[in-house]
């Protein structure tokens, strides 16, 4: 594939936002009703699906800890999510994954409320275009949230990139796949944690403190759009008459 | 009663509803972060000046086991002197033999399924519950054992205390409006013993509709009037006199 203009000449990017602006951020808490909490969380194109089951007891005693709960979290991509059919299986890189995500949130989940009991989180790409870890993260702690988990804070994810030296809030796919730097980080925005902070290729020490600033400047607005959505679902229960 | 909700507040994990000293009626579901207050949950946040103490009453969750809480649990799995219950907690509980039948029983001449087989369902306290070991819940008490009949209605736990009401008022008002016998479980079953099919039918929708608006003031009021209008559309009083 050919590199396309990722930079317009009237200074925006190619899908036609401004350097700091998000992608459409949409957010539905209790997607699902079986399982304990669910959320879908979409950035633009990306689709991600997470559901909560737990706390609850399970079958593998020795995994269990006594003086709290654990959290086990499966980051899955469906095999339509992608370009080319990708391989139903687990990937090494949606093992890491999973294991990046538990421990973004492991940091604000109360886990000590519930000793001996597992937390299940099972995370499904459903559409990928670019920063699906981050979209991820939010549809975790989402999902957390509305199954009643005790949490310190939301925790939200969005990624900052570097495109032609350009620093890019919420790089799609495209800019991802021919930018310079991917920096997905994760927040906890009231506890003021960075729970996530992972990088991809190379900034300089002012480009790695503009990148976070601006990460935390996306980070605000999703935070604000999920407690937005958190609350929604009772806001919008309505006496029946 | 108005004014008391009307002080509530929606919040959602991570926002801070309150600042200063006040004490923490509720502490799994409130952390105190800089001299601020917290909620942990979806829920609705209680603030008393007058008291000085804050709660959070969650909307979602699962049911966290307290002693002398009145249970329904099914019977999921037996051991040799003890049926495990599931009773919507995180952790089953375990009911002893010597406790249900009140006498020891040995297991190589008994086999438990006798009294109570997979599947059956018990109405139960909880004896004890503490970090280190599952419930143990017990059948001593007046009413308590085997369920042979009735329906079960299932709520989320969170919204029992709704389906009470303060002070029992609005259990009061779903025996009273129905006619039907209400057992209102901490684990959110609910066990109703009805006269007749409708009245079962009118109380299962209000129930769920106390469940479903449970976060809106003025229920009490709400669903009475449903109650009553539901039985005058099945015909059960006349249009404008209440059966009382």
């Amino acid at each position: 594939m050919e590199r396309p203009r990722l930079i317009r000449e009237d200074g925006l990017r190619h899908d036609g936002r401004k350097y700091d602006e998000l992608r459409p951020v949409r957010i539905t808490v209790g997607a699902l009703n079986k399982a304990s909490g669910s959320a879908l969380v979409e950035y633009g194109g990306t689709k991600v699906l997470a559901a909560v089951y737990g706390p609850r007891e399970i079958p593998q005693k020795h995994l269990l800890l006594p003086d709290r709960a654990i959290i086990r979290c499966r980051y899955h991509m469906l095999s339509f999510s992608t370009h080319e059919r990708k391989s139903p299986a687990l990937t090494r890189r949606e093992v890491e994954l999973s294991k990046v995500i538990r421990e973004a949130l492991e940091p604000v989940v109360m886990s000590e409320t519930f000793p001996r009991t597992a937390i299940d989180i099972f995370i499904e790409v459903i559409n990928a275009d670019g920063g699906t870890r981050t979209a991820a993260v939010t549809a975790a702690s989402l999902a957390l949230a509305d199954a009643g988990v005790p949490m310190r804070d939301l925790v939200v994810g969005v990624a900052v990139g570097k495109i032609d030296g350009v620093l890019l809030l919420d790089v799609d796919e495209l800019e991802d796949m021919f930018g310079e730097a991917d920096m997905p980080v994760a927040v906890a925005p009231s506890l003021g944690l960075i729970t996530l902070l992972q990088l991809n290729g190379v900034l300089t020490r002012e480009e790695f403190d503009a990148a976070l600033k601006l990460a935390l400047k996306g980070a605000a607005q999703i935070y604000e759009k999920s407690r937005e959505a958190l609350r929604d679902k009772y806001m919008k229960v309505r006496v029946e008459e | 009663m108005e004014s008391q909700e009307a002080r509530r507040v929606l919040v959602v994990p991570g926002e801070a509803f309150a600042e200063g000293d006040y004490k923490v009626l509720t502490p799994s579901y409130v952390v105190k972060v800089n001299k601020k207050y917290v909620a942990a949950v979806v829920g609705l946040a209680q603030i008393n000046n007058e008291t000085k103490e804050i709660a959070v009453i969650p909307l979602e969750g699962c049911y966290v086991p307290q002693p002398e809480d009145l249970v329904v649990g099914y019977v999921v799995d037996l051991g040799l002197t003890s049926w495990e219950l599931d009773i919507r907690a995180p952790f089953t509980a375990t009911l002893y033999a010597v406790d249900f039948l009140g006498r020891p029983v040995n297991p190589a001449k008994e086999d438990l399924s006798r009294y109570l087989a997979v599947g059956d369902t018990v109405l139960a306290k909880v004896e004890v519950f503490d970090r280190n070991r599952g419930p143990v819940v017990t059948t001593k008490g007046k009413g308590l054992g085997k369920v042979t009949r009735g329906t079960i209605v299932e709520i989320s736990p969170v919204k029992v205390a709704r389906v009470i009401g303060r002070k029992g008022s609005m259990h009061q008002l779903l025996e009273g409006e129905t006619g039907c016998e209400v057992l209102v479980a901490r684990n959110g079953r609910i066990l109703i013993n009805c006269p007749n099919k409708e009245l079962e039918d009118v109380l299962v929708m209000a129930i769920l509709k106390i469940e479903r608006e449970a976060h809106i003031p003025g229920l009490t009021d709400r669903v009475k009037e449903f109650i009553i209008r539901e039985k005058v559309k099945r015909g059960l009083i006349g249009g404008e006199a209440k059966a009382d």
